[in-house]
């Protein structure tokens, strides 16, 4: 088994706030990041009411078979999709391989507007992706792993 | 893979339910589901046919506590059992942390069975992955019917590499938070012993 993938708070809020801008800049209704494995990463705009969770591994599933459905084409992955809707649109774009970006707009953006914005800030966060990168690979920050004893885990599933 | 963030303090895993069609799988996620408390767990989400049988995956996040100030985020999956489904259930593998493998005890599933885990190892394989060397637990369910085969003859075919092994009613609950901790733990002390 390979090490875990981790966030460090410094490029965690870095990616807040590209989020953020991105949400703002595309006109969306929210923008969220989301680990190829569905895990939610970052998020920004009006989330309140959405189930981040469950949007995000379904997300996940998607972009996987998506990526199944162009092993059979011998296509290389399909870097983005576009979910139209009634009311909400959903856009949807692989982050250098390591992340998903999803951006959720409605009637007061379009998706050329959207499209322009994502490329923008898929760049920054490929950037911040490699810095976390580097740091993991360096072990330049403490781990929480190495601090965690038998009796810790142990504790954890006492009834 | 599981991911820490260092930021919002939490440690996600991702846990998978393998099996042949009709083991119980999505009835060990429903158990947990109604057994768990609402401030512990998220929505259950089942992408599955008309006729209820799992389609893509089912979806549960739990929370199992904290340590050392870190939350402990599970994130269950099951897989399409049925045999025609492969293509799914390699993609729902990516990134796995720790498997359950449900046996259906009935003898006349036995087949079915190794079928299964033949095809567990494979599709791990393609992934990258030894089931020898990730956490992996092997649940026996349907323990209470009367076809269920006798438990030495389950353990000589289906459990070879003597994993952690559980006997389970899933429809009842038995067995199924035993194998639920044994699982989760198995990841935790792997992932710390990878570091």
């Amino acid at each position: 088994m390979s090490g875990p993938d981790v966030m460090y708070p410094e490029e965690q809020q870095a990616m807040s706030l590209v989020c953020a801008r991105l949400t703002r800049d595309a006109n969306a209704k929210a923008v969220l990041l989301i680990g190829r494995d569905g895990q939610a990463i970052a998020d920004a705009g009006d989330v309140d009411e959405l189930d981040v969770t469950s949007l995000s591994s379904l997300t996940a599933g998607n972009v996987a078979a998506t990526g199944g459905i162009s092993k059979i084409l011998r296509e290389k992955d399909f870097f983005s999709q576009f979910h139209e809707g009634e009311k909400t649109h959903i856009h949807i774009t692989l982050v250098g391989g390591r992340a998903i970006l999803v951006v959720l707009f409605d009637e007061r953006s379009s998706l050329g507007l959207v499209r322009l914005r994502v490329k923008k800030s898929s760049d920054e966060m490929v950037r911040l992706f490699d810095s976390v990168a580097k740091k993991a690979a360096a072990k330049s920050e403490p781990s929480i792993l190495t601090e965690i004893t038998d009796s810790d885990i142990d504790n954890l599933f006492n009834d | 893979m599981s991911f820490i963030n260092y930021s919002s303090r939490e440690i996600n895993c991702k846990l998978v339910y393998y099996g042949p069609g009709l083991c119980g799988k999505t009835t060990n996620l429903h158990y947990i589901y109604a057994k768990t408390s609402p401030d512990a767990k998220g929505k259950m989400i089942s992408l599955a046919t008309e006729t209820e049988r799992t389609l893509f995956f089912d979806f549960l996040p739990l929370s199992l506590g904290e340590i050392r100030g870190f939350k402990t985020r599970f994130h269950l999956y099951t897989v399409p059992g049925q045999v025609f489904y492969d293509a799914s259930r390699k993609l729902i593998l990516k990134g796995v942390d720790g498997v359950v493998f449900v046996a259906d005890s009935q003898i006349e599933r036995m087949e079915a069975n190794i079928e299964s885990l033949d095809n567990l190892r494979l599709n791990l394989t393609d992934q990258g992955y030894d089931l020898n060397k990730l956490p992996y637990v092997v649940q026996y369910n349907k323990r209470d019917l009367p076809n269920a085969a006798p438990m030495d003859q389950l353990r000589e075919v289906l459990n070879p590499t003597k994993a952690q092994e559980f006997e389970a009613c899933a429809t009842s609950g038995a067995g199924v938070f035993d194998t639920l901790k044994a699982v989760a733990k198995s990841v935790l002390t792997e992932l710390r012993r990878g570091q």
